[in-house]
């Protein structure tokens, strides 16, 4: 500690540079820790999601629909304990942007396959009476206002009977998934009605959900599943719940490969930025190690004062960083990402990256301040 | 008197470029304690090098070096910087101090390689700059001194570990006559009433008559000119 202002003192020789380097490196986390947390997010989804539901689509394109005839074949799958069929329809609320998601479902089966989404039953009940009816997200609910009774109109690209693309469904009940704010943003309606107001597609679903007994048994009644319907013109692709959403992430890219390239590159950038001010800032200092070996710093203690300076210059950067994307991560919510607290493990490993930057940029100035020679460094040469 | 530093036949050459420069060829000298010695000579006739040997920043290629009853030619790196921490103090032409540091931070410096709790380093340090005459400037940094203030900063780093030997690099190289006798005379002090030895190499032979003895270096050799001043 007793070295400490002589550290402090060093770093701040020339007050620009350490300034704009501080905020160089502090951007740089803040990328990191934003990417990373929303890595480990997508990743921390996985884990959560369960072996025990399985997703059946078309073999051919998810977008192909399925028979609603396989549903029958599919509930008599040995192990399967229930099913339901899901059609979808993207729709707009009043304005462009207003993006909501309307599964076609049957919303008994659906509620029993899902038991962590929770319904009242009183409201469940009045979904089946109710052919327009719809069960609305409680998420969605708060964010347009919406009450019960109110009659929602949707545009949609999904044509009806009558020629029109316009929907309406009234509200008969609100769901909520505790832990996942995300997952209420939809609008349940009945798929019966659905599926006879439209012009086309009738009698196809998107595709089906299931639950199973023993998710340990999941491959044996998805390869089952996909069996029945093998070499018909409708062959199905069924998988459980977490290896569908990893194969829906492959979509996108491989996430974890794109944020870690991304930080990478910025990390590498960092590291001759980095690099090039711990040299600038020695070399200015020949010098004054110079002195400080002469009345009796020792080699070592001078490599340590460079490194030191490497590591408080990266290290309270890189703190800084992660404490602005802590502040910023959770603001992640309103782009549909978790946005809860950064990880842990993104601190921890972001400041173990800021250690090693501090180490990769601060040992060759480092190991130049000491090798040098007092009588040459003295004497200007 | 005992003698605090003995050379004897000291060889030096660097190399440069292609080309080894001989600069010290064979010296011998004894330097008493409480000695305050003045090297003069022309540039490039090996006053800083000598200087350098007897401080242990350098060492010889041949002869031996013992100061404060060490032989330093035969000590290791690690050893020489060892002890140069206990028995040296420089002082530099141009001052040489951390420029974002206090003058009191400069001088608590070589003392930051000792075990003295803080409270012992900080009274060490008011102490040596009362002595220096600057105990209301300790807070301020080099760049608010003026030249002879920041010598006397950097006298007051040499003394505060209290070193066996002074080496002075044309302290007064860089100041202006007035300033420069104030810290000749502040040498002068130390030398007589602490009984430090000091070395110093001048060019400026007003300088070297404030010196007890005065010997004069030519092309790398000891001239038998060696002067006891009356100072």
């Amino acid at each position: 500690m007793k070295f400490l202002h002589l550290v402090w003192s060093g770093l701040w020789r020339s007050r620009t540079r350490a300034v704009l380097t501080l905020l160089s490196i502090a951007v740089a986390f803040v990328l990191f820790g934003l990417l990373q947390a929303i890595s480990a997010w997508f990743d921390g989804r996985l884990p959560g999601l369960r072996a025990d539901r399985l997703i059946v689509v078309s073999r051919v394109s998810e977008i192909e629909p399925l028979p609603s005839a396989h549903l029958r074949l599919i509930e008599r799958v040995p192990g399967v304990r229930r099913a339901t069929l899901v059609g979808a329809l993207p729709a707009i609320y009043q304005i462009r942007g207003n993006d909501v998601l309307v599964l076609a479902t049957d919303p008994g089966a659906l509620f029993d396959i899902y038991p962590d989404w929770h319904i009242a039953r009183d409201e469940l009940q009045a979904m089946s009476g109710k052919r327009t009816g719809a069960l609305v997200g409680a998420a969605l609910m708060k964010a347009y206002g919406w009450q019960l009774g109110d009659r929602v109109p949707l545009r949609t690209s999904v044509v009806q009977q009558d020629g029109s693309t316009d929907w309406s469904f009234e509200i008969v009940g609100t769901y909520s998934v505790s832990g996942a704010a995300t997952q209420e943003n939809r609008i349940i309606v009945n798929y019966a009605y659905f599926d006879e107001a439209r012009m086309f597609d009738r009698g196809r679903a998107f595709a089906f959900i299931a639950s199973i007994d023993d998710p340990l048994q999941s491959t044996r009644i998805c390869a089952a599943i996909d069996a029945l319907f093998a070499n018909s013109p409708d062959e199905t692709l069924t998988q459980n719940e977490a290896e569908y959403a990893q194969s829906q992430l492959r979509q996108l890219g491989d996430v974890g490969l794109m944020v870690n390239a991304i930080v990478g590159a910025v990390l590498f950038t960092l590291l001759f930025l980095t690099g090039n001010t711990m040299r600038q800032a020695v070399r200015e200092r020949i010098p004054e190690f110079a002195v400080l070996k002469a009345i009796g710093f020792s080699d070592g203690m001078v490599t340590a004062l460079v490194l030191a300076e490497s590591m408080l210059l990266c290290v309270v950067a890189a703190l800084l960083g992660l404490a602005v994307a802590a502040a910023i991560f959770p603001l992640t919510a309103a782009l549909g990402i978790s946005g809860g607290a950064l990880p842990p493990r993104v601190v921890a490993s972001g400041v173990a990256i800021a250690l090693a930057l501090a180490l990769a940029s601060g040992l060759p100035p480092a190991w130049h301040a000491r090798r040098l020679s007092i009588v040459d460094a003295l004497a200007g040469r | 008197m005992d003698a605090v530093a003995s050379l004897k036949s000291v060889v030096k050459s660097y190399t440069r470029g292609a080309q080894r420069v001989a600069v010290l060829h064979g010296i011998s000298l004894t330097i008493d304690s409480g000695e305050f010695l003045a090297l003069m000579g022309p540039s490039g006739s090996g006053k800083t090098t000598l200087l350098n040997l007897v401080a242990g920043i350098d060492r010889p290629d041949e002869g031996e070096i013992v100061v404060a009853g060490e032989l330093i030619s035969n000590l290791s790196s690690r050893q020489l910087t060892g002890w140069r921490a206990h028995h040296v103090g420089l002082i530099f032409q141009f001052y040489n101090l951390m420029p974002l540091l206090t003058a009191e931070e400069n001088v608590e410096l070589p003392l930051l390689l000792t075990t003295l709790s803080k409270a012992q380093r900080r009274a060490r340090v008011r102490t040596a700059l009362h002595l220096v005459g600057l105990a209301d400037r300790g807070a301020h940094r080099p760049a608010e001194l003026s030249g002879g203030q920041q010598q006397r900063v950097a006298i007051a780093r040499a003394l505060v570990a209290d070193p066996t030997l002074l080496v002075c690099d044309e302290p007064t190289g860089d100041l202006d006559r007035e300033t420069a006798e104030q810290i000749l005379d502040l040498l002068q002090l130390v030398n007589r009433e602490q009984g430090k030895t000091i070395v110093m190499v001048t060019h400026d032979p007003k300088a070297a008559e404030r010196a007890s003895r005065q010997l004069r270096l030519d092309k790398g050799q000891l001239l038998d000119t060696d002067t006891e001043a009356a100072a």
